[in-house]
Protein backbone atom coordinates (compact mmCIF):
# COMPACT_ATOMS: atom_id res chain seq x y z
CA UNK A 1 0.00 0.00 0.00
CA UNK A 2 0.98 3.30 -0.85
CA UNK A 3 0.16 6.57 1.66
CA UNK A 4 1.93 9.05 -0.62
CA UNK A 5 -0.80 12.03 -0.26
CA UNK A 6 -3.18 12.31 -3.30
CA UNK A 7 -3.10 14.97 -6.09
CA UNK A 8 -6.38 16.56 -4.00
CA UNK A 9 -9.58 16.12 -5.31
CA UNK A 10 -11.66 19.30 -6.03
CA UNK A 11 -12.58 19.70 -3.03
CA UNK A 12 -9.08 20.02 -1.60
CA UNK A 13 -9.50 17.27 0.41
CA UNK A 14 -7.02 14.72 0.74
CA UNK A 15 -8.11 10.73 -0.24
CA UNK A 16 -7.61 7.82 1.99
CA UNK A 17 -6.23 5.55 -0.14
CA UNK A 18 -6.61 1.69 -0.49
CA UNK A 19 -9.41 -0.21 1.00
CA UNK A 20 -10.84 -1.09 4.49
CA UNK A 21 -10.21 1.12 8.05
CA UNK A 22 -7.56 -0.32 9.52
CA UNK A 23 -4.91 1.61 8.39
CA UNK A 24 -5.35 5.26 9.09
CA UNK A 25 -4.12 8.10 7.71
CA UNK A 26 -2.44 10.77 9.58
CA UNK A 27 -4.19 13.32 7.70
CA UNK A 28 -7.47 12.27 9.28
CA UNK A 29 -6.27 13.55 12.65
CA UNK A 30 -4.19 16.98 11.15
CA UNK A 31 -5.11 18.31 8.62
CA UNK A 32 -7.87 21.38 8.91
CA UNK A 33 -10.10 21.36 6.22
CA UNK A 34 -11.02 17.09 6.76
CA UNK A 35 -11.90 18.94 10.71
CA UNK A 36 -13.96 21.34 9.22
CA UNK A 37 -16.08 18.55 7.42
CA UNK A 38 -15.75 16.29 10.53
CA UNK A 39 -17.69 19.12 11.83
CA UNK A 40 -20.13 19.92 9.50
CA UNK A 41 -20.82 16.08 9.36
CA UNK A 42 -19.89 14.41 12.43
CA UNK A 43 -21.49 16.91 14.86
CA UNK A 44 -23.64 19.36 13.20
CA UNK A 45 -25.67 17.21 10.76
CA UNK A 46 -26.14 14.05 9.39
CA UNK A 47 -28.34 12.48 11.91
CA UNK A 48 -26.04 12.36 14.71
CA UNK A 49 -26.83 13.23 18.19
CA UNK A 50 -24.53 14.89 20.68
CA UNK A 51 -24.56 14.32 24.41
CA UNK A 52 -24.71 17.58 26.45
CA UNK A 53 -25.99 16.86 29.90
CA UNK A 54 -27.12 14.58 32.96
CA UNK A 55 -30.63 15.42 33.82
CA UNK A 56 -29.71 15.78 37.46
CA UNK A 57 -27.61 18.44 36.36
CA UNK A 58 -30.74 20.66 36.37
CA UNK A 59 -33.56 19.97 39.00
CA UNK A 60 -35.40 23.09 38.68
CA UNK A 61 -37.34 25.61 36.25
CA UNK A 62 -35.22 27.84 34.80
CA UNK A 63 -31.84 26.11 35.89
CA UNK A 64 -29.63 26.11 32.75
CA UNK A 65 -25.70 25.53 31.83
CA UNK A 66 -23.57 26.46 28.80
CA UNK A 67 -22.23 23.00 26.88
CA UNK A 68 -20.92 22.70 23.32
CA UNK A 69 -22.08 20.31 20.56
CA UNK A 70 -19.01 20.36 18.64
CA UNK A 71 -17.48 23.95 18.54
CA UNK A 72 -20.66 25.67 18.96
CA UNK A 73 -21.82 26.65 22.66
CA UNK A 74 -25.45 25.58 23.30
CA UNK A 75 -27.16 26.21 26.85
CA UNK A 76 -29.26 23.55 28.74
CA UNK A 77 -32.21 24.80 30.18
CA UNK A 78 -35.43 23.12 32.38
CA UNK A 79 -38.50 24.52 30.83
CA UNK A 80 -41.78 24.81 33.69
CA UNK A 81 -42.97 22.38 32.33
CA UNK A 82 -39.88 20.09 33.08
CA UNK A 83 -39.21 19.54 29.84
CA UNK A 84 -35.54 20.58 28.61
CA UNK A 85 -34.77 23.03 26.16
CA UNK A 86 -30.94 23.05 23.88
CA UNK A 87 -30.58 26.35 22.42
CA UNK A 88 -27.44 28.15 20.74
CA UNK A 89 -25.68 30.85 22.61
CA UNK A 90 -25.62 33.48 19.94
CA UNK A 91 -27.82 36.20 19.98
CA UNK A 92 -29.87 36.17 16.12
CA UNK A 93 -29.16 40.12 16.29
CA UNK A 94 -25.27 40.73 15.76
CA UNK A 95 -24.31 37.16 16.68
CA UNK A 96 -23.04 37.39 20.23
CA UNK A 97 -22.55 34.72 22.56
CA UNK A 98 -24.80 36.08 25.60
CA UNK A 99 -25.08 34.04 28.17
CA UNK A 100 -21.60 34.11 30.27
CA UNK A 101 -22.45 32.75 33.40
CA UNK A 102 -22.22 28.37 33.14
CA UNK A 103 -24.72 27.83 35.49
CA UNK A 104 -27.59 29.73 36.61
CA UNK A 105 -31.28 30.02 36.66
CA UNK A 106 -33.26 32.07 34.55
CA UNK A 107 -36.98 32.81 33.25
CA UNK A 108 -35.85 34.39 30.13
CA UNK A 109 -32.24 35.20 28.35
CA UNK A 110 -30.91 38.81 27.15
CA UNK A 111 -28.58 39.47 25.47
CA UNK A 112 -26.46 42.23 26.81
CA UNK A 113 -26.12 44.62 23.71
CA UNK A 114 -28.64 45.89 22.80
CA UNK A 115 -31.52 43.65 25.18
CA UNK A 116 -32.77 41.48 22.67
CA UNK A 117 -35.05 39.16 24.99
CA UNK A 118 -35.58 35.57 24.40
CA UNK A 119 -37.71 32.93 25.76
CA UNK A 120 -36.42 29.69 27.87
CA UNK A 121 -37.28 27.66 24.27
CA UNK A 122 -35.32 30.19 22.48
CA UNK A 123 -38.31 32.36 20.84
CA UNK A 124 -37.55 35.70 20.57
CA UNK A 125 -39.80 37.47 22.73
CA UNK A 126 -39.36 41.06 22.35
CA UNK A 127 -36.54 44.02 21.05
CA UNK A 128 -36.00 47.59 22.48
CA UNK A 129 -37.44 50.00 20.02
CA UNK A 130 -39.03 47.89 17.70
CA UNK A 131 -41.72 50.41 16.79
CA UNK A 132 -39.21 52.87 16.96
CA UNK A 133 -38.94 55.98 19.54
CA UNK A 134 -42.86 58.66 20.16
CA UNK A 135 -41.30 62.04 20.26
CA UNK A 136 -42.87 64.85 21.84
CA UNK A 137 -44.58 66.19 18.51
CA UNK A 138 -45.88 62.83 17.56
CA UNK A 139 -43.32 61.97 15.31
CA UNK A 140 -41.90 58.72 15.10
CA UNK A 141 -38.22 58.04 14.88
CA UNK A 142 -36.28 54.64 13.87
CA UNK A 143 -37.75 51.22 14.68
CA UNK A 144 -37.96 47.58 12.86
CA UNK A 145 -39.18 47.52 9.27
CA UNK A 146 -42.60 46.32 9.48
CA UNK A 147 -42.50 43.12 8.40
CA UNK A 148 -40.12 42.42 10.86
CA UNK A 149 -41.27 38.91 12.33
CA UNK A 150 -40.15 37.90 15.77
CA UNK A 151 -41.18 34.49 15.10
CA UNK A 152 -38.29 34.01 12.25
CA UNK A 153 -35.51 35.79 14.59
CA UNK A 154 -35.37 33.54 17.56
CA UNK A 155 -32.52 31.69 18.80
CA UNK A 156 -31.23 28.28 16.78
CA UNK A 157 -33.06 25.91 18.36
CA UNK A 158 -31.63 22.13 18.38
CA UNK A 159 -33.75 18.75 18.51
CA UNK A 160 -33.88 17.50 22.25
CA UNK A 161 -33.29 13.93 23.37
CA UNK A 162 -33.66 13.26 27.12
CA UNK A 163 -33.32 9.36 28.01
CA UNK A 164 -33.14 8.11 31.47
CA UNK A 165 -31.21 11.21 32.64
CA UNK A 166 -29.27 11.66 29.66
CA UNK A 167 -29.58 15.00 27.50
CA UNK A 168 -28.27 14.50 24.07
CA UNK A 169 -29.16 17.32 21.46
CA UNK A 170 -28.71 17.70 17.62
CA UNK A 171 -28.77 20.57 14.67
CA UNK A 172 -30.26 18.16 12.64
CA UNK A 173 -33.62 18.16 12.46
CA UNK A 174 -34.09 15.63 10.58
CA UNK A 175 -32.09 12.85 12.83
CA UNK A 176 -33.78 9.81 13.82
CA UNK A 177 -34.82 8.93 17.28
CA UNK A 178 -32.25 8.45 19.69
CA UNK A 179 -33.07 5.19 20.09
CA UNK A 180 -32.63 4.28 16.74
CA UNK A 181 -29.41 6.62 16.90
CA UNK A 182 -27.84 4.07 19.18
CA UNK A 183 -29.37 1.12 18.30
CA UNK A 184 -30.33 -2.46 19.58
CA UNK A 185 -27.15 -3.68 19.99
CA UNK A 186 -25.55 -1.08 22.35
CA UNK A 187 -28.98 0.69 23.90
CA UNK A 188 -29.08 -2.49 26.38
CA UNK A 189 -25.74 -1.66 27.95
CA UNK A 190 -27.19 1.72 28.27
CA UNK A 191 -30.15 0.79 30.28
CA UNK A 192 -27.70 -1.09 32.37
CA UNK A 193 -26.72 1.83 34.09
CA UNK A 194 -29.49 4.09 32.75
CA UNK A 195 -32.96 2.31 33.93
CA UNK A 196 -34.74 5.46 35.30
CA UNK A 197 -33.09 5.19 38.62
CA UNK A 198 -32.19 9.12 40.11
CA UNK A 199 -28.54 10.34 39.53
CA UNK A 200 -26.58 11.96 41.60
CA UNK A 201 -23.78 14.46 40.37
CA UNK A 202 -20.60 14.26 42.23
CA UNK A 203 -18.97 16.85 40.38
CA UNK A 204 -16.53 17.77 37.28
CA UNK A 205 -13.04 17.31 36.18
CA UNK A 206 -11.64 19.12 32.77
CA UNK A 207 -8.90 18.62 31.02
CA UNK A 208 -7.40 20.11 27.55
CA UNK A 209 -5.90 17.71 25.55
CA UNK A 210 -3.58 17.98 22.61
CA UNK A 211 -4.51 16.06 19.97
CA UNK A 212 -7.32 14.85 17.75
CA UNK A 213 -10.82 14.58 19.55
CA UNK A 214 -11.00 10.60 17.81
CA UNK A 215 -7.58 9.61 19.35
CA UNK A 216 -9.74 10.03 22.81
CA UNK A 217 -12.93 7.89 21.03
CA UNK A 218 -10.78 5.09 19.95
CA UNK A 219 -8.64 5.04 23.07
CA UNK A 220 -12.16 3.53 25.01
CA UNK A 221 -12.71 1.78 21.67
CA UNK A 222 -8.79 -0.12 22.59
CA UNK A 223 -9.11 -2.96 24.69
CA UNK A 224 -5.31 -3.19 23.56
CA UNK A 225 -4.01 -1.30 25.82
CA UNK A 226 -5.84 -0.90 29.04
CA UNK A 227 -3.51 -4.46 30.69
CA UNK A 228 -0.43 -2.85 28.98
CA UNK A 229 -0.47 0.86 29.34
CA UNK A 230 -2.00 0.87 32.99
CA UNK A 231 -0.23 -1.19 35.56
CA UNK A 232 -3.18 -0.93 37.81
CA UNK A 233 -5.41 -3.33 35.36
CA UNK A 234 -2.72 -5.21 34.79
CA UNK A 235 -1.90 -6.24 38.51
CA UNK A 236 -5.06 -5.89 39.80
CA UNK A 237 -6.91 -8.04 37.33
CA UNK A 238 -9.52 -4.51 36.40
CA UNK A 239 -8.53 -5.22 32.25
CA UNK A 240 -6.73 -7.54 31.29
CA UNK A 241 -6.71 -10.05 28.46
CA UNK A 242 -7.18 -13.14 30.55
CA UNK A 243 -10.75 -11.72 31.54
CA UNK A 244 -14.08 -12.60 29.98
CA UNK A 245 -14.77 -10.13 27.72
CA UNK A 246 -16.73 -8.65 24.85
CA UNK A 247 -16.76 -6.27 22.26
CA UNK A 248 -20.27 -4.83 21.43
CA UNK A 249 -21.01 -2.52 18.13
CA UNK A 250 -23.97 -1.15 16.45
CA UNK A 251 -24.62 -1.73 13.18
CA UNK A 252 -22.58 1.36 11.52
CA UNK A 253 -19.24 0.38 13.87
CA UNK A 254 -19.94 3.69 15.38
CA UNK A 255 -20.82 3.05 18.99
CA UNK A 256 -19.65 0.39 21.31
CA UNK A 257 -18.90 -1.26 24.48
CA UNK A 258 -16.49 -2.97 25.90
CA UNK A 259 -17.09 -5.32 28.43
CA UNK A 260 -15.58 -7.16 30.43
CA UNK A 261 -15.54 -8.82 33.90
CA UNK A 262 -12.25 -8.35 36.84
CA UNK A 263 -10.17 -11.08 37.82
CA UNK A 264 -8.12 -11.94 40.86
CA UNK A 265 -4.87 -10.52 38.96
CA UNK A 266 -1.39 -11.63 39.92
CA UNK A 267 0.65 -13.49 37.28
CA UNK A 268 -0.60 -14.95 34.19
CA UNK A 269 1.96 -15.74 32.05
CA UNK A 270 0.25 -15.28 28.64
CA UNK A 271 -0.53 -11.72 29.75
CA UNK A 272 2.08 -10.44 32.42
CA UNK A 273 5.16 -12.21 31.18
CA UNK A 274 7.54 -9.62 29.62
CA UNK A 275 4.44 -7.35 30.61
CA UNK A 276 6.76 -4.21 32.49
CA UNK A 277 3.65 -2.26 33.93
CA UNK A 278 2.44 -5.35 35.35
CA UNK A 279 3.73 -5.19 38.91
CA UNK A 280 4.13 -8.39 40.96
CA UNK A 281 4.94 -7.58 44.53
CA UNK A 282 2.51 -4.20 44.40
CA UNK A 283 0.16 -3.86 47.02
CA UNK A 284 -1.84 -0.84 48.32
CA UNK A 285 -1.09 1.00 50.98
CA UNK A 286 -4.22 2.13 51.54
CA UNK A 287 -6.92 -1.01 50.58
CA UNK A 288 -9.94 1.69 50.22
CA UNK A 289 -8.45 3.32 46.63
CA UNK A 290 -9.99 0.16 45.50
CA UNK A 291 -12.52 -1.06 47.85
CA UNK A 292 -14.83 -2.69 44.80
CA UNK A 293 -18.73 -3.82 46.26
CA UNK A 294 -21.04 -5.46 43.55
CA UNK A 295 -23.66 -4.20 42.86
CA UNK A 296 -27.09 -5.48 41.77
CA UNK A 297 -27.55 -3.93 38.97
CA UNK A 298 -23.97 -5.07 37.52
CA UNK A 299 -25.11 -8.33 36.24
CA UNK A 300 -22.36 -9.60 36.11
CA UNK A 301 -19.45 -7.56 34.04
CA UNK A 302 -17.69 -5.05 36.38
CA UNK A 303 -16.92 -2.88 33.27
CA UNK A 304 -18.69 -1.39 30.44
CA UNK A 305 -17.05 1.03 28.31
CA UNK A 306 -19.48 2.79 26.04
CA UNK A 307 -18.48 5.18 23.46
CA UNK A 308 -21.62 7.20 21.74
CA UNK A 309 -20.24 8.40 17.86
CA UNK A 310 -19.06 11.16 18.51
CA UNK A 311 -19.73 13.15 21.67
CA UNK A 312 -19.13 10.94 24.67
CA UNK A 313 -18.08 8.15 26.48
CA UNK A 314 -19.46 6.10 29.57
CA UNK A 315 -17.57 4.39 32.32
CA UNK A 316 -18.76 1.75 34.41
CA UNK A 317 -15.33 0.61 35.99
CA UNK A 318 -15.95 -1.34 39.44
CA UNK A 319 -18.43 1.28 41.63
CA UNK A 320 -16.59 4.56 39.10
CA UNK A 321 -18.93 5.87 37.46
CA UNK A 322 -19.00 8.96 34.60
CA UNK A 323 -19.63 10.94 31.34
CA UNK A 324 -16.58 11.64 29.38
CA UNK A 325 -17.40 14.73 27.44
CA UNK A 326 -15.75 15.05 24.06
CA UNK A 327 -15.39 18.97 22.81
CA UNK A 328 -13.36 19.30 20.02
CA UNK A 329 -11.39 22.33 19.59
CA UNK A 330 -9.37 22.24 15.90
CA UNK A 331 -7.82 19.29 14.02
CA UNK A 332 -5.08 18.69 17.49
CA UNK A 333 -6.77 19.95 20.77
CA UNK A 334 -10.28 18.91 22.49
CA UNK A 335 -11.67 19.70 25.90
CA UNK A 336 -12.69 16.43 27.85
CA UNK A 337 -15.06 17.11 30.70
CA UNK A 338 -15.86 14.25 32.74
CA UNK A 339 -18.99 14.25 35.25
CA UNK A 340 -18.78 11.83 37.94
CA UNK A 341 -22.29 10.82 39.05
CA UNK A 342 -24.04 8.14 41.12
CA UNK A 343 -27.58 7.00 41.66
CA UNK A 344 -30.19 8.34 44.46
CA UNK A 345 -30.56 4.62 46.03
CA UNK A 346 -26.67 5.24 47.29
CA UNK A 347 -25.81 5.25 51.14
CA UNK A 348 -23.41 7.64 52.09
CA UNK A 349 -20.27 5.00 51.97
CA UNK A 350 -21.01 3.61 48.27
CA UNK A 351 -21.25 7.44 47.31
CA UNK A 352 -17.60 7.85 49.65
CA UNK A 353 -16.40 4.63 47.41
CA UNK A 354 -17.65 5.62 44.35
CA UNK A 355 -15.54 9.04 45.27
CA UNK A 356 -12.46 6.95 46.55
CA UNK A 357 -12.43 4.98 43.05
CA UNK A 358 -12.54 8.74 41.22
CA UNK A 359 -8.75 8.38 42.02
CA UNK A 360 -8.14 6.28 38.88
CA UNK A 361 -10.23 8.38 36.78
CA UNK A 362 -10.00 12.15 35.48
CA UNK A 363 -6.80 14.01 34.41
CA UNK A 364 -5.06 12.78 37.63
CA UNK A 365 -6.06 9.15 37.42
CA UNK A 366 -4.18 6.12 38.12
CA UNK A 367 -5.56 4.65 34.76
CA UNK A 368 -6.29 7.67 32.67
CA UNK A 369 -3.74 10.43 32.93
CA UNK A 370 -1.44 8.37 31.04
CA UNK A 371 -4.29 8.14 28.41
CA UNK A 372 -4.37 11.73 28.02
CA UNK A 373 -0.45 11.72 27.65
CA UNK A 374 -0.19 9.06 25.30
CA UNK A 375 -2.92 10.98 23.10
CA UNK A 376 -0.84 14.11 23.02
CA UNK A 377 2.28 11.75 22.20
CA UNK A 378 0.39 10.39 19.17
CA UNK A 379 -0.67 13.79 17.91
CA UNK A 380 2.90 15.08 18.17
CA UNK A 381 4.49 12.26 15.50
CA UNK A 382 1.20 12.46 13.31
CA UNK A 383 2.53 16.12 13.08
CA UNK A 384 6.07 14.72 12.64
CA UNK A 385 5.76 12.05 9.74
CA UNK A 386 3.43 14.99 7.74
CA UNK A 387 0.93 14.02 5.79
CA UNK A 388 2.07 10.43 4.13
CA UNK A 389 2.04 8.33 7.32
CA UNK A 390 -0.88 5.95 8.29
CA UNK A 391 -1.70 4.08 11.88
CA UNK A 392 -1.66 0.29 12.01
CA UNK A 393 -4.78 -1.43 13.69
CA UNK A 394 -4.95 -4.39 12.73
CA UNK A 395 -4.82 -6.80 15.75
CA UNK A 396 -7.15 -9.77 15.38
CA UNK A 397 -7.39 -9.02 11.29
CA UNK A 398 -8.56 -6.11 9.16
CA UNK A 399 -12.26 -6.52 9.41
CA UNK A 400 -14.85 -5.68 11.27
CA UNK A 401 -17.19 -7.72 13.65
CA UNK A 402 -18.12 -8.06 17.28
CA UNK A 403 -15.61 -10.29 19.26
CA UNK A 404 -16.07 -12.90 22.56
CA UNK A 405 -12.88 -11.38 23.13
CA UNK A 406 -10.27 -8.20 23.88
CA UNK A 407 -7.27 -9.21 21.85
CA UNK A 408 -8.43 -6.49 19.08
CA UNK A 409 -8.59 -3.38 17.45
CA UNK A 410 -12.14 -4.57 15.59
CA UNK A 411 -13.55 -1.53 17.44
CA UNK A 412 -11.61 0.95 15.87
CA UNK A 413 -11.69 -0.10 12.68
CA UNK A 414 -15.55 -0.37 13.01
CA UNK A 415 -15.39 3.44 13.68
CA UNK A 416 -12.95 4.57 10.53
CA UNK A 417 -15.15 2.51 8.50
CA UNK A 418 -18.33 4.55 9.18
CA UNK A 419 -16.18 7.61 9.36
CA UNK A 420 -14.35 6.92 5.88
CA UNK A 421 -18.45 6.57 4.99
CA UNK A 422 -20.01 9.45 5.88
CA UNK A 423 -16.71 11.75 5.15
CA UNK A 424 -16.31 10.34 1.73
CA UNK A 425 -13.15 10.46 1.27
CA UNK B 1 -14.76 25.63 54.77
CA UNK B 2 -15.94 28.88 56.11
CA UNK B 3 -12.83 29.81 58.55
CA UNK B 4 -13.44 33.86 59.76
CA UNK B 5 -10.09 35.29 61.37
CA UNK B 6 -10.68 35.76 64.77
CA UNK B 7 -9.20 38.22 67.49
CA UNK B 8 -5.79 36.39 67.16
CA UNK B 9 -3.28 36.07 70.36
CA UNK B 10 0.33 37.69 70.17
CA UNK B 11 1.78 34.56 69.51
CA UNK B 12 0.24 35.03 65.64
CA UNK B 13 3.90 35.77 64.49
CA UNK B 14 5.11 32.36 65.41
CA UNK B 15 2.21 30.87 64.10
CA UNK B 16 2.97 33.06 60.90
CA UNK B 17 6.76 32.33 60.79
CA UNK B 18 6.14 28.60 61.46
CA UNK B 19 3.51 28.08 58.50
CA UNK B 20 5.07 30.09 56.07
CA UNK B 21 8.44 28.24 56.90
CA UNK B 22 6.36 24.77 56.17
CA UNK B 23 5.25 25.95 52.96
CA UNK B 24 8.55 27.55 51.52
CA UNK B 25 9.43 23.91 52.46
CA UNK B 26 6.68 22.00 50.61
CA UNK B 27 7.09 23.80 47.59
CA UNK B 28 10.55 23.26 47.90
CA UNK B 29 9.96 19.58 48.43
CA UNK B 30 7.49 19.11 45.45
CA UNK B 31 9.69 20.95 42.97
CA UNK B 32 12.17 18.59 43.70
CA UNK B 33 10.05 15.46 43.59
CA UNK B 34 11.01 14.39 46.89
CA UNK B 35 8.01 12.21 47.44
CA UNK B 36 9.35 10.84 50.50
CA UNK B 37 9.76 14.18 52.43
CA UNK B 38 6.66 15.09 51.20
CA UNK B 39 4.78 11.87 52.58
CA UNK B 40 6.37 13.04 56.22
CA UNK B 41 4.49 16.59 55.92
CA UNK B 42 1.65 15.30 56.55
CA UNK B 43 0.13 13.29 59.79
CA UNK B 44 -1.15 9.44 59.45
CA UNK B 45 -4.84 10.37 59.23
CA UNK B 46 -4.51 13.48 56.87
CA UNK B 47 -6.69 14.51 54.39
CA UNK B 48 -5.12 15.83 50.77
CA UNK B 49 -7.15 17.29 47.95
CA UNK B 50 -6.98 19.03 44.67
CA UNK B 51 -10.51 20.03 43.81
CA UNK B 52 -12.17 22.27 40.81
CA UNK B 53 -13.24 25.40 42.79
CA UNK B 54 -16.48 25.26 40.50
CA UNK B 55 -17.03 21.76 42.54
CA UNK B 56 -15.92 23.34 45.98
CA UNK B 57 -17.86 26.60 45.46
CA UNK B 58 -20.63 24.29 44.33
CA UNK B 59 -20.60 21.94 47.26
CA UNK B 60 -19.88 19.39 44.59
CA UNK B 61 -17.63 16.51 46.48
CA UNK B 62 -15.44 15.29 43.93
CA UNK B 63 -12.14 16.07 43.11
CA UNK B 64 -9.20 15.55 40.63
CA UNK B 65 -6.96 13.79 43.74
CA UNK B 66 -8.82 12.68 47.23
CA UNK B 67 -6.18 10.89 49.51
CA UNK B 68 -7.39 10.21 52.71
CA UNK B 69 -4.72 8.57 54.74
CA UNK B 70 -0.58 8.78 54.56
CA UNK B 71 -1.58 5.22 53.03
CA UNK B 72 -2.82 7.01 50.08
CA UNK B 73 0.03 9.41 49.78
CA UNK B 74 1.91 7.11 49.31
CA UNK B 75 0.17 5.04 47.29
CA UNK B 76 -0.03 8.18 45.15
CA UNK B 77 3.95 8.61 44.84
CA UNK B 78 4.47 4.53 43.83
CA UNK B 79 2.09 5.81 40.88
CA UNK B 80 3.93 8.77 39.93
CA UNK B 81 7.31 7.18 40.54
CA UNK B 82 6.45 3.39 39.00
CA UNK B 83 3.02 3.27 36.91
CA UNK B 84 1.84 6.38 35.32
CA UNK B 85 3.33 6.56 32.66
CA UNK B 86 3.99 10.54 31.58
CA UNK B 87 6.04 12.82 29.96
CA UNK B 88 8.50 13.82 32.68
CA UNK B 89 7.85 18.19 33.70
CA UNK B 90 9.48 20.62 36.25
CA UNK B 91 6.54 22.32 38.61
CA UNK B 92 7.75 25.39 40.14
CA UNK B 93 5.25 26.26 43.41
CA UNK B 94 5.30 29.82 44.31
CA UNK B 95 3.47 30.28 47.83
CA UNK B 96 1.97 33.38 48.57
CA UNK B 97 2.13 34.64 52.73
CA UNK B 98 -0.06 32.55 55.05
CA UNK B 99 -3.08 33.88 56.30
CA UNK B 100 -3.31 32.45 60.05
CA UNK B 101 -7.12 31.65 60.70
CA UNK B 102 -7.44 30.44 63.56
CA UNK B 103 -4.52 29.24 66.02
CA UNK B 104 -6.17 27.64 69.75
CA UNK B 105 -2.66 26.19 70.30
CA UNK B 106 -2.46 22.62 68.92
CA UNK B 107 -3.98 23.03 65.82
CA UNK B 108 -3.60 25.72 63.42
CA UNK B 109 -6.19 26.69 60.41
CA UNK B 110 -4.35 28.92 57.64
CA UNK B 111 -4.81 29.74 53.86
CA UNK B 112 -2.45 30.48 51.16
CA UNK B 113 -2.56 31.33 47.58
CA UNK B 114 -0.53 29.45 45.45
CA UNK B 115 0.83 29.24 41.17
CA UNK B 116 2.53 26.17 40.35
CA UNK B 117 4.37 26.41 36.60
CA UNK B 118 5.54 23.59 34.39
CA UNK B 119 8.33 23.01 32.58
CA UNK B 120 8.57 20.30 30.10
CA UNK B 121 11.76 19.71 28.33
CA UNK B 122 12.79 21.65 25.60
CA UNK B 123 9.85 23.99 26.28
CA UNK B 124 8.46 27.00 27.20
CA UNK B 125 6.61 27.53 30.98
CA UNK B 126 3.52 27.73 31.30
CA UNK B 127 1.33 28.60 34.50
CA UNK B 128 -0.12 25.11 35.37
CA UNK B 129 -2.36 25.81 38.21
CA UNK B 130 -3.59 28.99 40.38
CA UNK B 131 -5.51 28.37 43.58
CA UNK B 132 -5.19 28.36 47.26
CA UNK B 133 -4.63 25.62 50.08
CA UNK B 134 -7.07 25.59 52.66
CA UNK B 135 -5.65 24.35 55.45
CA UNK B 136 -5.38 22.67 59.09
CA UNK B 137 -1.75 21.92 60.94
CA UNK B 138 -1.08 20.16 64.03
CA UNK B 139 1.66 21.19 66.56
CA UNK B 140 3.64 18.76 66.42
CA UNK B 141 7.13 19.22 68.60
CA UNK B 142 9.00 21.93 67.28
CA UNK B 143 7.47 21.68 64.07
CA UNK B 144 4.04 21.43 62.54
CA UNK B 145 2.04 18.44 60.12
CA UNK B 146 -0.40 19.26 57.91
CA UNK B 147 -3.43 16.99 59.42
CA UNK B 148 -5.63 18.31 56.17
CA UNK B 149 -4.65 20.32 52.94
CA UNK B 150 -7.18 20.97 50.21
CA UNK B 151 -6.05 22.67 46.88
CA UNK B 152 -8.88 24.75 45.87
CA UNK B 153 -7.61 25.74 42.06
CA UNK B 154 -9.04 28.13 39.93
CA UNK B 155 -7.30 26.75 36.41
CA UNK B 156 -10.66 25.50 34.12
CA UNK B 157 -8.79 23.16 32.48
CA UNK B 158 -5.72 21.26 33.20
CA UNK B 159 -2.94 21.02 31.03
CA UNK B 160 -3.48 17.06 29.87
CA UNK B 161 -3.07 15.36 33.35
CA UNK B 162 -1.91 16.29 36.00
CA UNK B 163 0.88 13.70 37.70
CA UNK B 164 2.51 15.12 40.31
CA UNK B 165 0.78 16.92 43.94
CA UNK B 166 0.33 20.27 43.65
S1 LIG C 1 -26.21 41.51 19.56
FE1 LIG C 1 -27.64 40.69 20.93
S2 LIG C 1 -29.03 42.27 21.16
FE2 LIG C 1 -27.68 43.09 19.71
FE1 LIG D 1 -6.51 3.72 28.92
Amino acid sequence: MNFAPQALSTDGLPRWDGEGSSRIPFWAYTDPAVYRRELERMFYGNGHWCYVALEAELPKFGDYKISYVGERQVIVVRERDGSLNVVENRCAHRGVRFCQKPRGNARSFVCPYHQWTYKLNGDLAGLPFRQGVKKDDGEIQGGMPPDFDLKQHGLTKLKVAVYNGLVFATFDHDAPSFEDYIGPDVLPWLNRIFDGRKLTILGTNRQRIPGNWKLMMENIKDPYHPGLLHTWFVTFGLWRADQQSRMVMDEHGRHAVMISQRNAGGEAKAVTEGVTSFKKDMALNDARLLDVVPEYWWKGPTVTMITLFPSVIIQQQVNSLSTRHIVPSGPDSFDFVWTHFGFEEDDEAMTRRRLRQANLFGPAGFVSADDGEVIEFSQDGFRQKGADGATICELDGRGVAPTPHMVTETLIRGMYGYWRKVMEL
Amino acid sequence: MQMRPQALPLSVLEAQYYVDQFNARYGDILDRGDYAAWIELFTEDCLYKVIPRENHDAGLPLATMALESQGMLKDRAYGIVNTLFHAPYYQRHVIGVAQILNDNGSEIRATANYSVFRTKPGSVSEIYNVGRYLDVFLREGAGLKLKERVCVFDSEMILNSMIYPI
